[in-house]
């Protein structure tokens, strides 16, 4: 029977069904931070089991790491405590951790495919929502609590119901100006932030096709945006070079069992799906967040909706609260939005493609006087690798601060905070409430060109317009 | 190790109107700043009912009528966002033993049914009959049986939908899997090794 990657790569991690009715699902790949760990090695520890397959297990810092300061002790001695518990734990355990010393720390989900630990065809888990990300290679990548987090380093399984798979097809070209990232809010603002609910999503047409593999990462990663629990984009010829001499991925004969192998993960032609939705990929426009949650999104040519306008109740009031949330009138352009903070970096637009895509265009230009810019790449190798090519010069030389990789005010777990109610243009993946340090501070996301106009100017601009793109 | 069969949960309720609450808003990033769950009761929900210089802002939370409230009620994509196990935490070390909502983020569902905590679902029109009911009289007894899936109250019944496996790893006292999980040693090496990931 014909069947898709999700189907294919679940039937072969399935280890048997529970008495639950859900499946023990082999993790092939766990991934661990300081954040969402540190309660799992814990309960570990109480119950005195072991971690089972220490050396499918992989750490790094990023969520509170310092992107300014980085010796430790850290100003923060909270962050100290987490990361020294996280050093404790990997080696009590046997598990590999990239350090800040290792050259390889960075955001968990820019250091899996980096280092060639994502792989095609198989599971992945990590304590953390953006897992998806890893998607891209067409590995079905689920995000976790720490109840499960202590689950897979013990029995290297997890128990999960099965999802169903949404195709989302997107054909044709995208307009100048239009990124990965706009793909993503676009199809959030068209399905809802819970649309994905009970579903994976398979990512396919010709315009994934053409995309790179770090922009099928910018999409993939943002599929918990939309309610889905995971998201991908079956596994080509563009994947298997992206993955070819990385440091953990397959050599020699090795490799081309290994390439064998991942083709046959691919979504059979004549496979079924749950759902289907097809996209014109030309009818994406530069898509910015007005709201507080990711599907509050719309064209940079937009204006704020109007709560009284909504039919259902709940509708209007999340306009309502939105709006006010966010300090922004009904019926305003969002274009013009003074705003206060630029952020480049996260694991949605961290990588080396997004700093080289936005130094093309800041290069001679100045942040506006009063903005506030960080650009944050997603790893120390995405950092040696942009400066190797001068990228970080050109920010600096434009006003950026150039800084060290981490999470960084993609959620503000170190010292990189909104104050007060400052407004945020963000490469990041969520505008919630509070969600980059200030319980005020707003953010409304964009590509990381638009943040770079943004930047520029001092308010929300077509970076079309600014950069003549 | 013998789980509690969890297959009612009963006591006051509150409603925490919204869709899409996530879990940045019941609990705020800066507080996962810890190497246990304990204390994060205390942080539940921080930002939205504490202006910044720590008083209470108007909140059903802060609202006396609704306090020792041991069932949650909300709207849809309740618990959507980061995977942060902290939120299902905070909540149950708050005092909740219960959830009623229109939906639910999948991984925040997951996570509450790991620690023990039902996730009902209701449909949006009785989530407004019993938020006002509890509003109009907030000491009303809410009985959610979860074994048959149904809310119960003096005034108004109505069913609830749990999904089969989640309703019977409560009722059943099988709501934390480790134990089952590590019961598989053998066939989960067989597909370990099937798989070539023993590297
Ligand atoms: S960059 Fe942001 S979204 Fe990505 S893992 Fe870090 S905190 Fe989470």
């Amino acid at each position: 029977m014909a069947k898709n990657l999700f189907q294919k790569v679940w039937d072969a991690h399935a280890v048997r069904e529970l008495s639950n009715g859900q499946t023990q699902l082999l993790i092939g790949t766990h991934l661990i931070h300081e954040v969402t760990s540190p309660q799992a090695f814990g309960m570990l520890r109480d119950l005195g089991i072991k971690v089972k397959y220490p050396n499918r297990t992989f750490a790094t810092v990023d969520h509170i790491v310092p992107t300014d300061q980085r010796e430790q002790p850290f100003s923060d001695p909270l962050a100290d405590a987490m990361i020294k518990e996280l050093a404790k734990n990997a080696e009590e355990f046997g598990v590999t951790y990239f350090d800040l010393a290792s050259g390889k720390q960075g955001v968990v989900h820019v250091v899996g495919p980096e280092q060639g630990i994502t792989q095609p065809g198989t599971t992945i888990a990590c304590g953390d929502s953006h897992t998806a990300t890893h998607g891209a290679f067409g590995a079905i990548a689920f995000g976790i609590g720490t109840t499960q987090v202590r689950d897979v380093l013990a029995t290297q399984t997890m128990a999960l119901g099965k999802l169903k798979v949404r195709r989302i097809n997107v054909d044709g070209d995208l307009k100048p100006g239009v990124y990965a990232k706009d793909v993503a809010l676009h199809i959030i603002a068209l399905l809802g932030a819970n649309g994905g609910i009970g579903f994976a999503y398979e990512y396919g047409g010709t315009l994934f096709d053409a995309l790179s593999m770090e922009e099928r990462m910018t999409v993939c990663n943002m599929a918990i945006e939309g309610g889905a629990r995971c998201g991908y984009v079956n596994p080509d010829d563009k994947t298997f070079d992206y993955l070819k001499g990385r440091p953990y991925s397959p050599e020699g004969d090795n490799w081309d069992e290994a390439v064998l192998r991942w083709k046959s993960f691919a979504s059979d032609p004549d496979c079924e799906y749950d759902d289907i939705i097809n996209i014109s990929a030309d009818e994406i426009a530069p898509t910015v967040t007005w709201g507080v949650s990711p599907d509050q999104g719309f064209s940079i040519e937009g204006v704020i909706p109007d709560p009284s306008v909504e039919k259902n109740e709940n509708d209007r009031l999340s306009v309502q609260e939105a709006i006010s949330y966010m300090k922004l009138e009904p019926g305003e352009p969002i274009k013009g939005t003074k705003i206060d903070v630029a952020f480049l970096g996260s694991c949605t637009n961290g990588r080396l493609s997004d700093f080289r895509e936005v130094a093309k265009y800041l290069k001679g230009h100045k942040v506006s006087e009063g903005v506030k810019a960080i650009a944050v790449p997603g790893s120390q190798v995405v950092d040696l690798m942009a400066k190797k090519e001068g990228l970080d010069k050109i920010f600096s030389d434009a006003g950026f601060e150039w800084r060290a990789a981490g999470c960084s005010m993609c959620l503000a777990m170190n010292p990189d905070k909104l104050v007060g109610d400052q407004l945020c243009a963000s490469s990041s993946n969520r505008n919630f409430k509070g969600r980059q340090g200030s319980p005020t501070g707003r953010t409304v996301l964009m590509s990381p060109v638009m943040v770079a106009a943004a930047a520029v100017n001092g308010y929300i601009s077509d970076a079309r317009e600014v950069f003549s793109i | 190790m013998a789980l509690e069969k969890i297959k009612e949960v009963k006591g006051k309720a509150v409603y925490v109107q919204g869709n899409d609450i996530d879990t940045d808003r019941i609990i705020p990033a800066r507080f996962m700043k810890c190497v246990t769950f304990d204390g994060l009761g205390e942080f539940l929900f921080y930002d939205v009912r504490k202006d910044v210089e720590g008083n209470d802002k108007e909140h059903p939370l802060n609202e006396p009528r609704f306090s020792g409230a041991s069932i949650l009620i909300s709207n849809a994509n309740f618990g959507c966002g980061s995977s942060r196990e902290h939120a299902p935490q905070a909540l149950y070390r708050y005092g909740f033993r219960a959830i009623l909502a229109e939906s639910y983020a999948e991984i925040f569902f997951g996570n509450c049914c790991g620690l023990g905590v039902p996730c009902a679902v209701a449909s949006h029109e009785n989530i407004k009959k019993i938020s006002s009911l509890i509003d109009q009289n907030p000491e009303i007894e809410v009985h959610l049986d979860v074994a048959n899936s149904k809310i119960i109250t003096s005034e108004l019944t109505f069913s609830v939908d749990i999904p089969p496996g989640a309703r019977e790893a409560l009722t059943e006292g099988r709501w934390d899997p480790i134990a089952e999980l590590q019961e598989a040693e053998q066939a989960v090496d067989d597909v370990v090794n099937e798989l070539g990931y023993a590297i």
